[in-house]
């Protein structure tokens, strides 16, 4: 067994990566919270006014990323979701099922965001075209991933049925994406490429690519916050577990 | 056909799901009434005005008949789950996916095809377009098995479950949105005069894809669930 | 009276260290044992230890915590498994609309049937025959029983796993389960049976292995059985 499976076979045991979830945390949630800090300071009151939206295009800069992480929290969720089926490894049903909550999370804000910025820019809170619509789905996926995982009883078969489900919808992921670029919408189209020029002004586009990565950063947080938690319930009888509670009451 | 073989197998099995139908054809009616409740409590509720309601038509026959095919969905596998032939299906050594093709098979033939047939009725007491009276059928032949399949994988999910009629719901309404959108689109587009067929292939070609895969879905499905 | 030579044919099915916890709560194991060719294996344990959990297991339906099944020395897969085993859970198995007949010839249909063997035959052979056409609905649970084990005779496997065979039956219904149990070990098959203890299987002596939750098996040879059914 070479050096990178023996690293991954040691990370994927329970009581490990409970400690490097443990250490990892805070940092994730500081560093988050204080890059968002500088984003949205950078937002709201460095960057120019936008010239055809005035200040009311600044939400942007909490909308663009959260929409980001929904995405990104998906793919995060459906990956992992594929291994534990594969290879039915405990903490990728973990890791899964605690990115959904957050994913949700980052998704609603993304949508009641983007309705408050649809009645100045558009005149309406919402319409049904293939964007907005798209994502709606995407919220509605996390909560049946979310709620079939609480109905069943046995936490792995949960997890198991759970991530089938969330690899099934995970055919949204594309159609949220480039459905600006399929339908004839009323969202606009993408500004911010990956690869290529963007078509965002510098001064505006700084604060978004550090919101994002603050968002990034506070979706580990909580992913390993909750992770954390899962594998403790999922480990209830073992030793690692007793002992991180004595130590704790002690 | 030789006993024991897979074809002799789907065979029994297709022939064993028709005769528990037919053994119960009275509750195979209930969809029908359901779907034609849900159509005539429509003009009660919106006002019998006949360009409203022909506005809407395409629309209310095609919302009750996916809502009557998800009340009818739960029987797919529940009656075999609380029996042990379930088990004894996937104990077989026939490819599971198959088996459960037929039933889905069995269960669209009995639950959809006879939704589809009164489809032009429901759309008579709405005031349908006349012109659509062919088009609406089809476009529900279309759309009616890819509710069945889909529904069938997220039936397998929650097979197990005392009360999983709100979470069914739940899980399948998102995955039916776009079936619903292209085949009421289809017939709405007719209505207006636009052309119609794009969304009819994209139908057809999404039949297709879940043809093949679905089963193999409710398969896996199903055998996380019964674990 | 069985063999002495029994444990040097090659073992069927065989659980090597085999458990299974759900949620963490552990249910059986480690489990050891072995079935050969001709043999009928007993396990005991009360209520709850588990009995059903082992049988599904070992028909393949659930992955073991930990361990492993093989089947003629092979790992056991469903695929591998399904060809041979012949599954009687406490659910019976049968659509209560269908008549008795019509059950066993669905399962003939499914599965084929053993040589020289028919639905009717098959009913026969449980002392059915006269109630072939009433649907099950309406049989006791006692004769719907009787129609499971029928399936259970009717399928070609060489290997039977039971759950409670004895369950619901009078005393000439356990009469049958043990003659059915006998007839198969003569022709080679195997079979596995749970039982909570209150029946006893009475022909020849079978090895038991009793089940108690959470702890490994203690398997009882051949020359303790006497006390053990005591």
């Amino acid at each position: 067994m070479n050096a990178l499976t023996l690293w991954f076979h040691k990370i994927g045991s329970p009581p490990t990566f409970h400690r490097i979830a443990t250490v990892a945390q805070p940092w994730c949630y500081a560093v988050g919270l204080v890059l968002g800090l500088v984003a949205l300071y950078g937002g709201l009151v460095v960057a120019p006014r936008d010239y055809q939206q005035g200040d009311a295009y600044r939400i942007i800069f909490i909308h663009v990323p959260c929409a980001w992480m929904g995405l990104f929290a998906y793919a995060f969720m459906a990956a992992n979701a594929f291994v534990a089926l594969v290879w039915r490894i405990k903490l990728s049903e973990v890791l899964a099922m605690a990115s959904a909550p957050v994913g949700a999370a980052f998704t609603f804000v993304t949508l009641v965001t983007g309705s408050l910025w649809g009645k100045p820019m558009w005149g309406t809170w919402w319409t049904w075209d293939a964007r907005l619509t798209s994502e709606l789905f995407l919220l509605f996926l996390y909560f049946g991933v979310i709620g079939l995982y609480h109905a069943i009883e046995d936490r792995r078969q949960a997890a198991r049925a759970a991530s089938f489900l969330a690899l099934v919808g995970v055919v949204n992921l594309p159609i949220v994406h480039f459905s600006v670029n399929w339908w004839n919408t009323l969202h606009q189209g993408s500004t911010v490429r990956l690869l290529g020029p963007s078509k965002i002004d510098a001064s505006m586009a700084w604060p978004l690519l550090l919101m994002a990565l603050a968002t990034h950063l506070w979706f580990f947080g909580s992913v390993l916050a909750r992770t954390r938690a899962g594998l403790v319930e999922l480990d209830a009888g073992k030793d690692w577990v007793r002992k991180l509670a004595l130590a704790d009451a002690a | 056909m030789k006993p024991g073989s897979t074809a002799a197998a789907c065979a029994a099995l297709l022939r064993r799901d028709l005769v528990l139908v037919w053994r119960r054809r009275g509750d195979a009616l209930t969809p029908l009434l359901f779907a034609l409740i849900v159509v005539a409590l429509f003009p009660l509720a919106i006002g019998a005005q006949q360009d409203t309601l022909r506005h809407v038509a395409v629309g209310v026959v095609f919302v009750a008949t996916l809502l009557a095919g998800l009340l009818a969905l739960d029987t797919l596998f529940r009656g075999d789950y609380e029996d042990g032939s379930l088990e004894q299906l996937v104990l077989s050594p026939h490819p599971l996916s198959l088996l459960l093709a037929c039933k889905i098979a069995v269960h669209w033939l009995t639950t959809a095809l006879p939704l589809i047939a009164i489809s032009p009725l429901l759309g008579e007491l709405l005031f349908l377009d006349p012109a659509l009276r062919a088009l609406l059928p089809l476009a529900l032949l279309l759309t009616t098995p890819l509710l069945s399949l889909i529904g069938a994988v997220c039936v397998a999910l929650t097979v197990g479950m005392q009360r999983s009629g709100m979470l069914l719901a739940l899980l399948v309404l998102p995955l039916y949105v776009p079936v619903l959108i292209f085949g009421a689109g289809a017939c709405n587009a007719a209505q207006m005069g636009l052309p119609f067929l794009a969304p009819l292939l994209w139908l057809a070609a999404g039949l297709v894809l879940a043809l093949v895969l679905a089963p193999l879905a409710c398969a896996a499905a199903l055998r996380i669930s019964i674990s | 009276m069985p063999t002495p030579d029994l444990h040097d044919r090659p073992a069927l099915l065989e659980a090597r260290g085999l458990s299974f916890s759900r949620n963490d709560e552990p249910i059986f194991g480690p489990l050891d044992f072995a079935l050969h060719e001709g043999e009928t294996v007993l396990v005991e344990g009360d209520n709850g230890a588990g009995k059903s959990t082992l049988l599904r297991v070992l028909a393949g339906l659930l992955a073991p915590t930990d361990g492993e099944v093989r089947l003629h020395g092979e790992v056991l897969t469903l695929a591998n498994l399904s060809p041979q085993v012949a599954l009687l859970s406490h659910h019976n198995g049968l659509k209560l609309d269908l008549t008795a007949v019509e059950n066993l010839r669905f399962a003939a249909g499914l599965l084929g049937v053993r040589q020289g063997l028919s639905p009717i035959s098959a009913l026969a052979a449980v002392g059915l025959d006269a109630f072939g056409d009433v649907p099950t609905r309406q049989l006791s649970a006692g004769q719907k029983k009787r129609v499971a084990l029928a399936r259970v005779l009717l399928a070609p496997v060489g290997l039977w796993l039971l759950d409670e065979p004895y369950a619901n039956l009078d005393r000439g219904g356990i009469e049958l389960v043990n003659r059915l149990l006998e007839t198969h070990a003569h022709r080679g098959g195997a079979a596995l049976i749970t039982s909570h203890g209150a029946y006893a299987y009475t022909s020849g002596a079978p090895r038991k292995v009793a089940l108690r939750p959470g702890i490994g098996n203690r398997e009882s040879g051949i020359g303790t059985a006497a006390e053990d059914r005591a």
